[in-house]
């Protein structure tokens, strides 16, 4: 492969020794930056976020779908009809789809992709958005008929998720490294440790997108981020690692800084279980010994809004509870000194991205200011999945929660945080089968004061999307409503 | 000669063997079950124990190493646990970044150390000489990794004459490949065209002290010609062992490298497999990177063996100090 | 990655037989007046020498406490830097000075970090860390690879000898940053797993080189009187042959030492070596990375540090070379 290339490419250089600068790259090719490279390209079996930043609405398309500011819209799904009580959902898809492999696109693949997500032996990473379904009949080509067990009111938003998308099934087993949808680009190489390249697919049933080529580079070493941008052998970097250097490229013309919001509420995520943290007092105490401004201005240069629970602030239900967790060491210290604890030392383990890693050292240092020491761990995604996430071997760590609206966490068993409380779990019930919006309203208000008043963890701030961009370039997504990396609206202006 | 050759091959296959062994159970130990890693976070325990009999992963431990060892012998090392694709793609794809990158750097390295020494060891106790020596050392103490750093900082981003990293694949051709090898190569071969510089200094003033110059230098010959006819031929030999040497040591040296310019070779690969636990990547190019290691030696230890006779006794390596 | 190698140091592969005639020669002459007139040794000699006194005042005292973050105060640049930015260049619109143009704080010498942290105290916290790691894992090279070495030269050609110089060919043959990595890998980063990914290396480098050395003396006239007195090999090892190697081991602990530095450096930026918050040159720099072209005094300053503690270190360990061995003083000369 590489080594027929790299022969070649010899013997081409020595027959045309002079022709040394490539072709001028027209303007329809980009050049993506992604921090992490996916472990495989299929959205409907792996969790990680970097599967969906290159397939999402790219390669694969689902019946509904986010766009830009979170709304959903029609994909695969033309139009659809909700029955009176909110069980039964009819979509009429589309014609004329096909699979990049040329099949065509009806209900039955439909059907199949839900069937296979909801299934026992799934291994979808969300399978929770599925649990509802209780039937999918494919009435004919065009028609899909699903009944839901109970009325759920996000049901659209769910069959949003890149967990959802539709996949045939010839193909679903080998979409990991062949991934087949029916999008407007189509798959064409995996160098693994380096790029995902996608070309334009010439059959795609939908508006023509703009863009020939898109090509998805991996760089996860912030400087490594930046030189690219620099040098412009990468176009765009929709999540861009180093945030410090945005005012560089503000100053230059070339560029364009592109800062949105994120679903991301990142979190002092505390083990409620590890003594002495089970006592609420300690947990209140930890808040208070935390100065927000100073772990966003430090961590993050300064970009991201300070959070006293966990919701998006951009949310109309958010309620800013900030002022109950203020800077206050002396607080802090008082209520250690309350719980009868003194000599703390805390073990924080801390996943790669730099809110955490800088973040976490912040921390330390403002805990260390009310008589709190920790031990930092510093791992891998991998090590921290293992250890903390799964074993709960912790006492805190920092994360970014990025799943949108997901303050329905607390009402999960044995979910890391080891926070039990029956309270929240009947109000996320209820919120569940709710569809009065008031009533909606009240009930995530009094979510998010309970989980405050708790201080079940640490809330710090809402995550920023820090963008870079060439300055012709047109349409990327501002803010992050999933993780997607769009194109099918990119285009290059003058 | 030939009981030499076989001696060492012996002891070739007896280090070969050892590293086999000390690479899988050093990796086993390694916590963290593949099989749920691959399945990820809410895979059921059913589903698991199914991959793990898929992967092989129930059978006994001496069982798995013969199965490995036998795998690496038909360049056969099994699947990914993250890319689900063979580990043998992946080497066979990686190997043709770090295998040129290794290559270009040694070749600098070489170019550049072989005038420099031969300029210090001609004008010994000059101020060329001992400006060389000092700006050797300097070489030598720089970390590459930080050299890599200014390289980008003043090459990729200030002059804009090299791209700050990555890889755009031979099949764009042969120059703008090398291209984009040009800094790496460059922070790879700085150390050790200090180091090899230095050596080949040395190797030819102690070959210039050696009595059969002293007799070219009575007979007549200038300073200049017994450097150039005599000394320096005889003088190559352990620059040549440090040469061999050097290639090992900048593939494996890569690692950093790779890292700091983002090239997809072996070294990344390796440095990537262990952050998500993809230890059969792991395991197969670590055995990779100590079997080149392990094969360079011995050809090194061969030639120095046909090159100077009063060594076959005993290695070379173990003769260090005499 | 400049973890030790056989044979690529000059010292490694060009070590000279060890001579009891320098011995005389320095009792001659004294051994500070040959010193002082070793160019190599006194700068070396200097800059090791400046290297520890930060670190032992670092101790005691540094100009600000690096353990109090001021986020408030990030970034700035030192002084001279906001100087020479503000001086007008004709090429300014080369983002090259663009990058010099900053905003310092007279009250930080050489500017502060992306914490508020003042670099001068984190340097000098910092040299403490690549000391402590760099003369532990040479210790465990001396006192491991020291007597294996030595036992392995009394009995040449054994069994025992052909063991441990195979062993010692085998860990040569793995790339000692892998091994880093897989010990940091099975372990968790920390310091402690650092020293020992590093020292591991130093034992057959030790070895290796007291075994060559002490082989050279067991054919001396002085051993073979101490055989035919009927004294024992592991005593001939200890009170004849030690002592004659030891300014061989001293030279090369100096060359180990530097190496150990720029190992730990390595292992830093990589963050597999010392953990947060304490500081080391490598994580500094790794931290700075990012920062580079908005702080480069932070790339720069760490990277110096390290440049200058093991130029001076190998110049040190050249220079005592030179002194202690009579054969390249006369080549010298």
């Amino acid at each position: 492969m590489r080594k027929s290339n790299f022969l070649v490419a010899i013997g081409a250089a020595l027959v045309m020794a002079t022709s040394l600068s490539p072709a001028m790259s027209a303007q329809t090719d980009i050049t993506v930056g992604m921090v992490l490279e996916p472990p495989n390209l299929d959205p409907t079996g792996g969790a990680a976020a970097a599967i969906d930043e290159v397939v999402y609405a790219n390669v694969f398309e689902g019946l509904t779908r986010f766009n830009s500011n979170g709304a959903i819209i029609p994909a695969l799904a033309k139009s659809w009809e909700i029955s009176e009580d909110g069980l039964t959902y009819t979509f009429t898809l589309n014609s004329g789809v096909k699979f990049h492999d040329g099949t065509d696109m009806d209900a039955s693949d439909v059907k199949f992709s839900l069937e296979r997500a909801m299934a026992e032996d799934s291994t979808n990473a969300q399978k929770a958005l599925f649990a509802d379904i209780a039937a999918v009949e494919a009435k004919d080509a065009t028609t899909v008929i699903v009944t839901l067990s109970q009325p759920n009111g996000s049901f659209l938003f769910n069959m949003a998720w890149g967990d959802a998308v539709i996949v045939a099934p010839e193909s679903a087993a080998d979409n990991g490294t062949n991934p087949i949808g029916t999008g407007p680009f189509t798959f064409v190489d995996w160098a693994q440790g380096d790029k995902v390249v996608l070309a334009k697919n010439p059959d795609y049933w939908g508006a023509e997108v703009a863009l020939e080529n898109v090509t998805f580079k991996f760089i996860s070493d912030p400087s490594a981020a930046f030189a690219a941008m620099m040098a412009q052998d990468v176009d765009a970097f929709p999540n861009y690692p180093a945030s410090e250097t945005l005012p560089q490229f503000e100053a230059d013309p070339r560029f364009k800084v592109i800062v949105g919001a994120t679903e991301g509420e990142t979190i002092l995520s505390t083990n409620n279980q590890s003594p002495p943290l089970d006592d609420v007092r300690v947990r209140h105490a930890i808040a208070h010994a935390i100065n927000r401004q100073d772990i966003i201005d430090g961590a993050m240069s300064g970009f991201g809004e300070p959070i006293g629970t966990h919701f998006n602030p951009s949310n109309p239900d958010y309620l800013d509870l900030t002022a109950q967790s203020d800077y206050d060491p002396q607080k802090a210290m008082a209520l250690l000194a309350e719980a009868g604890v003194s000599d703390l030392t805390l073990r924080m383990k801390l996943p790669p991205p730099p809110y955490a890693r800088r973040g976490g050292e912040i921390i330390a240092a403002q805990l260390r200011a009310v008589g709190i020491e920790t031990e930092i761990t510093n791992l891998e995604w991998a090590q921290w999945l293992e250890e903390v996430f799964t074993a709960k071997d912790y006492d805190l760590t920092i994360v970014s929660h990025t799943e949108p609206f997901d303050i329905g966490i607390y009402a999960r068993d044995n979910y890391y945080f080891n926070y039990d409380s029956e309270e929240m779990q009947a109000l996320i019930a209820e919120l569940n089968i709710t569809a009065d919006p008031v009533t909606r309203t009240d009930l995530l208000h009094q979510a998010q004061r309970l989980i405050a008043d708790d201080y079940v963890n640490a809330y710090l701030f809402q995550l920023a999307k820090t963008g870079v961009a060439n300055a012709k370039i047109n349409g990327l997504w501002e803010n992050s409503p999933t993780q997607a990396n769009d194109m099918t609206g990119v285009s290059w202006g003058e | 000669m030939l009981i030499f050759t076989l001696k060492r091959l012996v002891s070739l296959l007896f280090s070969l063997v050892a590293a086999s062994v000390v690479v899988f159970f050093v990796i086993e130990i390694i916590p963290g079950d593949p099989a749920a890693l691959m399945m990820g976070i809410s895979a059921s325990p059913e589903a698991v124990e199914e991959l793990r009999q898929q992967l092989g992963l129930n059978l006994p431990i001496w069982q798995r190493y013969f199965t490995w060892v036998m795998g690496l012998l038909q360049w056969d090392f099994g699947i990914s646990y993250t890319y689900k694709t063979p580990v043998s793609d992946l080497i066979n794809d990686r190997i043709w970044v770090s295998l040129p990158l290794t290559i270009y750097a040694l070749t600098l390295s070489t170019l550049i150390a072989f005038p420099v020494g031969i300029i210090a060891a001609a004008n010994r106790n000059s101020k060329t000489d001992v400006g060389i020596m000092g700006a050797t050392q300097l070489g030598i103490a720089v970390p590459n990794f930080w050299f890599a750093m200014i390289l980008v900082l003043i090459f990729a981003v200030s002059l804009r004459w090299f791209s700050a990293g990555g890889f755009p694949g031979w099949e764009i051709g042969f120059f703008a490949g090398m291209k984009s090898l040009t800094l790496p190569a460059i922070a790879l071969a700085l150390p050790q065209a200090s180091i090899l510089a230095r050596v080949m200094r040395s190797s030819l003033l102690d070959t210039l002290s050696e009595d059969y110059i002293r007799t070219a230098r009575a007979k007549g010959l200038s300073k200049r010609q017994t450097l150039w006819r005599h000394a320096l031929r005889n003088a190559l030999i352990p620059v040549l062992t440090i040469i061999g040497l050097q290639f090992s040591f900048l593939l494996a040296g890569a690692i950093i490298i790779e890292n700091v310019f983002f090239l997809p070779g072996l070294g990344r690969l390796v440095f990537q497999g262990i952050t998500q636990r993809d230890l059969i990547v792991v395991k197969s190019v670590v055995m990779l990177l100590v079997f080149a290691v392990i094969v360079v030696t011995f050809i090194v230890d061969i030639a120095y063996g046909i090159a100077d006779p009063r060594l076959r006794g005993n290695s070379v390596r173990g003769s260090a100090g005499e | 990655m400049e973890l030790p190698i056989p044979g690529l140091g000059e010292t490694a592969s060009g070590a000279a037989p060890v001579s009891d005639s320098s011995d005389k020669i320095i009792a001659e002459s004294g051994f500070f007046a040959i010193a002082l007139k070793t160019p190599s040794f006194v700068i070396g000699l200097i800059f090791s020498v400046f290297f520890i006194f930060i670190a032992l005042l670092s101790l005691y005292w540094t100009p600000y406490d690096v353990s109090v973050l001021e986020i408030g105060n990030r970034l700035k640049c030192p002084p001279f830097q906001a100087w020479i930015g503000g001086v007008d260049f004709p090429s300014a619109q080369n983002s090259w000075f663009e990058g010099w143009r900053c905003v310092a704080n007279p009250l930080y010498g050489l500017g502060t970090d992306h914490f508020g942290r003042d670099v001068v105290s984190m340097i000098m916290v910092g040299s403490r860390t690549s000391i402590a790691v760099a003369i532990v894992a040479v210790g465990i090279g001396i006192i491991l690879g020291v007597p294996l070495g030595l036992a392995a030269a009394a009995r040449q050609g054994s069994f025992f000898d052909e063991f441990i110089m195979r062993t010692n060919d085998l860990v040569f043959a793995f790339p000692a940053l892998l091994i880093a990595i897989l010990i940091t890998a099975v372990y968790g980063p920390s310091a402690i797993n650092a020293i020992i990914a590093i020292g591991i290396f130093n034992i057959p480098v030790f070895a290796r080189l007291s075994r060559g050395a002490a082989l050279s003396l067991w054919t001396r006239e002085f051993v073979l009187a101490a055989r035919v007195a009927g004294k024992g090999r592991s005593r001939i090892s200890v009170e004849h042959i030690l002592p004659n190697i030891l300014n061989l081991l001293i030279v090369q602990g100096t060359i180990q030492f530097s190496l150990g530095i720029l190992a730990e450096a390595g292992l830093s930026y990589l963050g597999l070596g010392v953990q947060p918050p304490i500081p080391s040159w490598g994580r500094m720099l790794a931290e700075a990375q990012t920062l580079i072209f908005v702080a480069p005094h932070l790339a720069i300053l760490p990277g110096l540090a390290i440049v200058l503690s093991v130029l001076g270190l190998n110049l040190l360990g050249d220079g005592l070379r030179d002194i202690l061995d009579p054969k390249l003083r006369r080549n010298r000369s």
